[in-house]
């Protein structure tokens, strides 16, 4: 019995046994998932144009959403890393609520901020003739709302654990803010971004009550996903399971797929410093 | 304002480095006053905390000043009572830092490069840029790990493309942090040769912080002992240890020296210890007293010829070779240095009570 | 007050014993005492208001028992039931889905027919947009708004859609009927295809536009005991309850008609 080769630390036995728990906690509804799935009309399930359709939605939208999360939560998230103003903590508390706020509820939120009723709503219907309820825009609204938090936490961690001195070497020379932030502040962070980019869209992909209390449900238009497979539950449960399966299958070949790309680097470094 | 920095030389040559920096940064309390000639390499010696970081970040524009003024090239590049700051990036400045810095996600070309195309005026192309960093990596003799990752590098091989990245933009003022002090001791003695090679090409000002006196001794033209956020003593390496006027210097050289105030040809300290002295003007001096100069006993000496004899206490032994050093506490703490068979012969031993002297003209007095 | 929403249910005693009785015809408690315990009556949305009511009254009438109510689209509810959620009493808004409960392997017994409902246009106090009947839905510029084609009432409106010869393409599909009250309420949506029952219930809040009767449905609304419940007695009782007059007026008072 060689103790000695084979790299890795040894789990103490109690906590091994709490993180094999833990896996079966996750693999078990996935196991029944697949134990139940009706595989012989799987395909027609798979090939329906409502199913389609609504992947299809379901990875536009989300992709859209895992963009402006990035656009405006990466600067968010500097701001709260660096900026030192009054109300700081308030303000971080305000812009990741939606993480703790019942989905429902920011459906509801979301309508009374930009419904046709809304405080800026209103606005934006009545000199623009915007209006997002019933669009596919306001479903990526809803995403967005639920997900970018995700991004937020995860990049203001990687930046404030950042060595500030690096930037001033930049600053040395002769780079300006802006060059810093894009060559050297991102690029550092990048394991970090890419993770919170993942959680964002994940968040997002599977994102229901906010989707359909703000943007409503039509197929084509608004009816995500997790909606299909919601309301399908109810007539027909068997094409919810195939669905929610698909819907599994590429989330699970998204994570695996980027871990190795984002997360991986980091990795390798490390290879690299371990004799 | 006359400070110990400012120049006793009167070449009435360019001084184009002028630096009068007053900072209050949490603990530290720092006034310095000292010009850089072009050419010049002024290193900054002192102890941890005394400021010199702070200086060079200063220097830098890392760090603005409370007061003062500095100056680089003629250009005020920072002052606060004309509410003037040059920022980091717009000074002609180049900063080795003490960990080198180097961006871990760029090659060591594109870290080379870095600068040049950082920069918007004058813009210079990709291609340029690199030309120009492959050229400064073959001068550093780093051509061959143009594309490496700098994690890949040796402390020294690391250095020298630190150094390399902050030339490469030519700079008029060169700055560097304890450059040698993330090396090893077998890699520092080459490293720091070649590095004196390399800064001797160089013609801009430099200014070089260490705690380390050999690396003063090797490098630097002059240097500025900074303790506790003064400069308190300025000049060639020589003349600072030819005359210490710091308990720091005093250590690296490895005298014993007493403050104090002479008067009619007795040197008085403030614990009330005296020394007699050969001839010296009245007025707050600094006496130096070599180890070997102390003669140890176990009884005070009748009628000998030393008018100078302190009680005290070992606190330690420290054998080096052939020689011993010895810790004296008491109403002057001193050092002696006797051979060991002397330390035999008395059969000394931390704790005892020992009385010390020194011959009168042993002892060099010179005003503080 | 009946709680909503509780999915637990205590094994009653008196309910093994009626079990094993194994057939179809149920006995009818005599007296009071023997309804005890906790019935979970799950109902359709649309019976929100009215069962509230009717629930508080059966716990008056049986100190003993308590009524658990969880509301929903019918659909929805079938299909709980049928993942073992523990129902004693299934209320539906159309016959349909108590037959898919009942033709599920005997599940439920005795279907009765306690109400009827029709179905109303739901508009904004005051009707701004001046609709007029079921042709004016299929204006585009409008949005409406109806129930999910699974649940009842969104296959009501494509049948009276049919009835009327007009063709509507709703901006939204709701979960339930509850849902599209609530789109109409808040100004979100336009109009919106509801019960009757909700129009009344909403109140100043909203206003409807009738639907002529030869273009309408008839709502039917069955109730039943699920057979294998918890509370088999409570069950009955409940059943019992609503098919009898005092509740009956309830539902007449919420605005939904004899059977």
């Amino acid at each position: 019995m060689s103790k000695r080769r084979g790299g890795g630390e040894s789990l103490p036995v109690p906590v091994l046994a709490l993180a094999v728990v833990a896996i079966a906690f996750f693999a078990l509804p996935l196991i029944g998932l697949l134990w139940r799935a009706p595989w012989s009309n799987a395909w027609t399930y798979l090939t329906d144009d409502d199913a389609l359709t609504a992947l299809r939605l379901s990875m536009v939208c989300s992709l859209w959403a895992t963009g402006l999360s990035v656009v405006f939560g990466v600067p968010l998230a500097w701001l709260l890393a660096r900026g030192t103003f009054p109300g700081r903590e308030a303000v971080r508390a305000l812009c990741t609520l939606s993480m703790v706020l019942p989905p429902v509820v920011g459906g509801v939120a979301l309508f009374f901020a930009l419904g046709r009723r809304g405080i800026v709503g209103q606005y934006l219907d009545q000199w623009f003739g915007i209006t997002l309820p019933f669009t596919t825009a306001g479903v990526v609204v809803a995403q967005t709302f639920v997900a970018m938090p995700f991004l937020v936490i995860t990049v203001e961690a990687a930046l404030r654990q950042l060595d500030t001195r690096f930037e001033d070497a930049a600053r040395t020379l002769g780079a300006s803010r802006w060059y810093i932030f894009r060559r050297v502040t991102l690029p550092s962070i990048r394991p970090a971004l890419g993770a919170g980019a993942v959680l964002a869209w994940a968040r997002a992909l599977g994102e229901f009550g906010a989707t359909i209390t703000f943007a409503g449900n039509f197929p084509g238009t608004t009816q995500t996903m997790p909606l299909a497979v919601y309301l399908s539950l109810e007539t027909n449960p068997e094409e919810a399971i195939v669905l929610s399966l698909l819907l599994i299958v590429i989330s699970f070949g998204v994570l695996v797929g980027l871990r190795g790309r984002w997360m991986g680097r980091a990795e390798a470094n490390m290879a690299t410093v371990v004799p | 304002m006359d400070g110990p920095g400012r120049s006793e030389h009167g070449n009435g040559g360019a001084v184009t480095l002028s630096a009068q920096i007053g900072l209050q940064l949490g603990a530290l309390d720092l006034q310095v006053d000292f010009e850089v000639q072009p050419g010049e390499l002024l290193a900054l010696l002192g102890p941890n905390g005394a400021g010199k970081s702070t200086v060079l970040r200063c220097l830098a524009g890392l760090a603005p000043i409370d007061s003062g003024e500095i100056r680089i090239d003629g250009t005020i590049v920072d002052n606060p009572v004309t509410d003037t700051l040059v920022e980091p990036e717009d000074r002609s400045v180049g900063f080795v830092f003490q960990n080198y810095l180097l961006f871990e996600h760029l090659s060591v070309l594109e870290n080379v490069a870095f600068g040049l195309r950082a920069r918007r005026t004058p813009k210079v192309s990709k291609a340029k840029a690199r030309s120009v960093a492959n050229d400064w990596l073959g001068r550093v003799g780093l051509a061959d790990y143009a594309h490496q990752r700098p994690g890949t590098l040796s402390g020294g091989q690391a250095q020298r493309a630190a150094l390399a990245r902050c030339l490469a933009t030519n700079p008029r003022l060169l700055l560097l942090d304890e450059p040698l002090a993330a090396l090893d001791a077998g890699t520092r003695a080459t490293v720091r040769r070649d590095l004196r090679r390399f800064l001797e090409t160089f013609d801009g000002m430099r200014v070089l912080v260490t705690h380390d006196p050999v690396d003063a001794y090797a490098l630097a033209d002059r240097v500025a002992i900074l303790d506790a956020g003064r400069i308190v003593q300025i000049g060639t390496l020589a003349e600072v240890t030819a005359h210490p006027r710091s308990r720091y210097v005093a250590d690296l050289v490895g005298v014993n020296l007493v403050a104090g105030t002479v008067a009619g040809g007795v040197l008085s300290t403030a614990s009330g210890a005296t020394v007699v002295i050969a001839d010296a003007p009245d007025g707050p001096s600094f006496a130096m007293i070599r180890p070997h100069s102390v003669a140890l006993a176990r009884v005070p000496a009748d009628g000998s010829s030393t008018r100078n004899a302190w009680r005290g206490v070992i606190v330690d032994i420290d054998r080096l070779g052939d020689r011993v050093r010895v810790g004296m506490a008491g109403q002057l703490p001193l050092t002696a240095e006797i051979t060991t068979g002397a330390l035999d012969a008395l059969a000394l031993q931390p704790g005892e009570d020992i009385v010390a002297s020194v011959k009168a003209t042993d002892i060099e007095v010179y005003p503080s | 007050m009946p709680r909503h929403h509780r999915y637990l249910a205590p094994l009653a005693a008196v309910g093994l014993v009626l079990t094993s009785c194994g057939s179809d015809d149920l006995a009818i408690p005599t007296s009071g005492s023997d309804v005890a315990g906790d019935v979970t009556v799950f109902a359709a949305a649309s019976l929100t208001a009215a069962f509230t009511e009717i629930g508080a009254v059966f716990e008056a009438e049986y100190p003993e028992a308590a009524v658990v109510l969880n509301f929903a689209g019918s659909s929805d509810l079938v299909a709980q039931i049928l993942q073992s959620a523990p129902a004693d009493v299934f209320a539906s808004a159309d016959t349909s889905n108590m037959d898919r409960l009942v033709s599920a392997s005997g599940h439920a017994t005795e279907p009765s027919m306690f109400a009827t409902n029709v179905a109303e246009i739901i508009v904004q106090p005051g009707n701004p947009l001046g609709i007029t009947g079921v042709v004016d839905l299929a204006n585009d510029d409008l949005i409406v708004v109806q129930c999910a084609p699974e649940v009842p009432c969104g296959r009501y409106a494509a049948e009276i859609y049919a009835n009327a010869g007009v063709a509507v393409i709703p901006k939204s599909y709701e979960e339930n009927v509850n849902a599209v009250v609530t789109k109409v309420r808040l100004g979100e949506a336009d109009a919106g295809i509801v019960y009757a029952t909700d129009v009344i219930g909403a109140g100043d809040a909203a206003q409807g536009v009738a639907i002529p009767a030869d273009a309408n449905v008839i709502a039917e609304y069955p109730i039943a005991a699920v057979a294998d419940a918890a509370n088999l007695v409570g069950a009955q009782a409940f059943v019992d309850f609503v098919l009898a007059a005092e509740s009956q007026s309830i539902l007449a008072a919420h605005g939904f008609r004899t059977p």
